[in-house]
């Protein structure tokens, strides 16, 4: 297992390099200007003075490795000596910077990352919650009246979008009863219970609209996969053993049933990284979300560059965890 | 075996009927068999004459609703199982009355130990510490043949070939020695010098633990070396019972000899193409008002089809449910 790991992390590299490439070679054949949103006054000569101030005058390889270096090693660099205090050479070095802030583009997804992870990690974690115990229920008491409740909610959550009843939610909680804020408030401190209280419920919208949409999709997964299993041969034997009905199914079905369903959860982290734009877009959620959006509307090269590219290294990264959580969870798949 | 001797399992006028969207299907009807201590029951007959429907509804196996058990009496030990309660009945699943199935490859489950799939059954219905429990288990694994036991505990189901998991099957349906092991269709998944193995194994077992044994097959050979009495199964009733010579030299029932003579022979000419028993099973969707093997039968009459005959006495310990005498009955 251990070989195998990193084995697979030394082919994520020249994947990662690959990606790399062609995010930038993307980025770079699409039509958008840096300068397009400055006032029009600004003469066209400034204009490609500021171009060429921003390296667009250097051929596409230069710059491509530029970023290169500026991402793999100046930013690492820079890390490790915010975190250790050394000074590693002089201390100098050019780091990745936003076009439209000029402040460095990790400072950017640093300051972004708190507010995503609270509002879609938690979606994510109430959805698993919620989606295993349905699909569980569902699968084991199929075509009941809970399982055709659970397909009907699963049907709504699948198929109405999160504009959609992130609006509903809106008109109903904050417009027509006034329980919840309908604007995410990125500045607020979380310092006592009062104060906790308030985070929560801010917090309440859009993770539920999030996590409806996901528990949809995890719920049916979690079903099919029971269903599957709970119709052969070892259930059988279990149950001639003389086992309980519940340590039949939350023991012998559950853990083959969780397999599939594992990898699935482990493949759909990385988008919570990736936030959820729409719901942030609609609750003012300051995500990173909203900062891609930010950054694409304003032809921000580098920042959209390196938000691409860091979901792209996770999504490689939870591939690598679904494949080992796989081996994990499955006897029969042996890594070797 | 012997005459009289008071029977650990009962079962008569057993009937089950699954109720699906289709209507019902009365898959048993009016089954009565029972078993001694210590005895060998064959159950034979063709794919979908009810045998293993039979064994699995009398265990409350069967996955109800569709199943229903619409009357009948099983007693174990006189003890009645229809009016148990689930924990009761639990008890007796695994520890009274052990299970083999058919299939071995698929019966144990693949992402536990065959260590932990044995000691569950030992946990709760001997209530042995982990530790004991393995010990039992090891000794288990070793009586059923698996060399190296205590070691194998914790190879999963993958690592054995088929033969060794259907021994593995067979320690856990023996974990907390059971009075009653019903084998179903043991060896039809397993190939011929296996299934042997397996014969040979469960001949051994029987001798050294004395339990009694209902074993559920379609092949009549296997029969005829292991069994001390055979119930014919059609149509999801018994139509002929005997002890096992008895049901060789003198089979009654047309169907008895229908199966007998598709039995390739190895002395006299060879004949161009095997026999076989023209015609299907029957349709179970109504309880029977004629005698469901009347369509295949050669010896067919009238009554056949008006009335389903019942079982009758043709000699001692030997009954068919047949209407037609074979004439060199006696």
């Amino acid at each position: 297992m251990l070989n195998y790991t990193i084995r697979r992390l030394m082919f994520a590299i020249p994947t990662l390099f690959v990606i790399s490439f062609i995010i930038f070679a993307i980025l770079d054949l699409s039509p958008g200007d840096p300068t397009g949103n400055l006032p029009l006054t600004i003469p066209p000569d400034v204009r490609e003075k500021i171009r060429e101030s921003l390296g667009l005058g250097q051929p596409f390889p230069i710059r491509y490795l530029k970023w290169c270096q500026q991402f793999f090693v100046n930013e690492p660099l820079n890390l490790i000596e915010n975190w250790t205090g050394w000074t590693i050479g002089d201390g100098e070095r050019l780091r990745v910077t936003s076009w439209s802030t000029r402040s460095p583009v990790v400072d950017l997804i640093a300051e972004r990352m708190p507010q995503t992870l609270w509002v879609v990690g938690m979606s994510y974690v109430v959805a698993i919650l919620i989606a295993i115990p349905i699909g569980v229920i569902s699968a084991y008491r199929q075509y009941s009246l809970f399982d055709q409740i659970g397909t009907f909610v699963s049907m709504v959550g699948f198929s109405v979008p999160t504009f959609f009843t992130g609006l509903i939610l809106i008109v109903v909680f904050s417009v027509n009863l006034g329980w919840l804020p309908s604007v995410y408030d990125t500045t607020h401190k979380v310092t006592d219970w009062s104060s906790f209280w308030v985070q929560v419920r801010q917090m309440a919208m859009p993770t539920m609209v999030l996590a409806l949409a996901t528990t949809a999709q995890l719920s049916r997964f979690m079903r099919a996969s029971m269903l599957d299993n709970l119709n052969q041969d070892y259930v059988r034997t279990a149950r001639a053993k003389g086992l309980r009905e519940r340590s039949v199914v939350l023991i012998h079905v559950l853990r083959n049933s969780m397999i599939p369903v594992v990898t699935v959860i482990a493949l759909g982290v990385p988008a919570i990284f990736g936030g959820a734009i729409i719901t942030e877009q609609i609750f003012k959620v300051n995500g990173l979300g909203a900062l891609l959006i930010i950054g694409i509307q304003g032809a921000d090269i580098p920042l959209v560059q390196t938000l691409t590219f860091l979901f792209a290294v996770l999504i490689v990264f939870f591939n690598l965890i679904a494949d080992l959580l796989y081996g994990i969870l499955d006897p029969r798949i042996r890594y070797d | 075996m012997p005459d009289g001797a008071e029977p650990i399992l009962d079962v008569s006028d057993l009937k089950t009927i699954f109720r699906t969207r289709d209507g019902e299907v009365h898959a048993v009807n009016n089954v009565s068999f029972s078993v001694a201590p210590g005895e060998l029951v064959g159950v034979v007959g063709e794919s979908g004459s009810g045998k293993s429907v039979t064994m699995m509804s009398l265990m409350g196996l069967l996955p109800s609703p569709p199943a229903e058990i619409v009357g009948g009496d099983i007693r174990f030990d006189n003890e009645d199982v229809r009016k148990m309660n689930p924990t009761r009945l639990r008890a007796l699943r695994g520890g009274d009355i052990g299970f083999i199935f058919q299939d071995p490859m698929t019966s144990l489950n693949p992402v536990f130990t065959v260590g932990y799939q044995l000691i569950e059954p030992l946990r709760i219905h001997l209530g042995l510490s982990k530790k004991q429990a393995r010990i039992r288990a090891a000794e288990l694994l070793a009586l059923v043949g698996i060399p190296d036991a205590s070691k194998r505990l914790s190879d999963y189901p993958h690592q054995f070939s088929g033969g060794m998991r259907q021994r593995v099957m067979i320690a856990i349906a023996l974990a907390c020695d059971p009075k009653v092991l019903i084998a179903d269709e043991p060896t039809t998944a397993l190939d011929v010098t296996i299934q042997a193995q397996i014969l040979e194994l469960i001949k051994g077992l029987r001798q050294k633990l004395g339990m009694a044994i209902i074993w559920i097959t379609h092949d009549l050979g296997v029969v005829a070396e292991i069994a001390d009495r055979v119930l014919v199964m059609y149509g999801g009733q018994v139509v002929e019972h005997a002890l096992v010579k008895d049901l060789f030299a003198r089979p009654q029932h047309p169907y008895t000899r229908a199966l007998l003579e598709t039995l390739p022979r190895v002395d006299g000419a060879r004949e161009e193409r095997l026999r076989s028993i023209e015609g299907q099973p029957p349709n179970l969707s109504a309880h029977p008002s004629s005698c469901p093997f009347a369509p295949r039968c050669g010896h067919v009459h009238d009554r056949c089809r008006s009335e389903n005959p019942a079982r009758r006495m043709v000699s001692a310990g030997h009954d068919v449910a047949c209407f037609w005498s074979p004439p060199n009955a006696g």
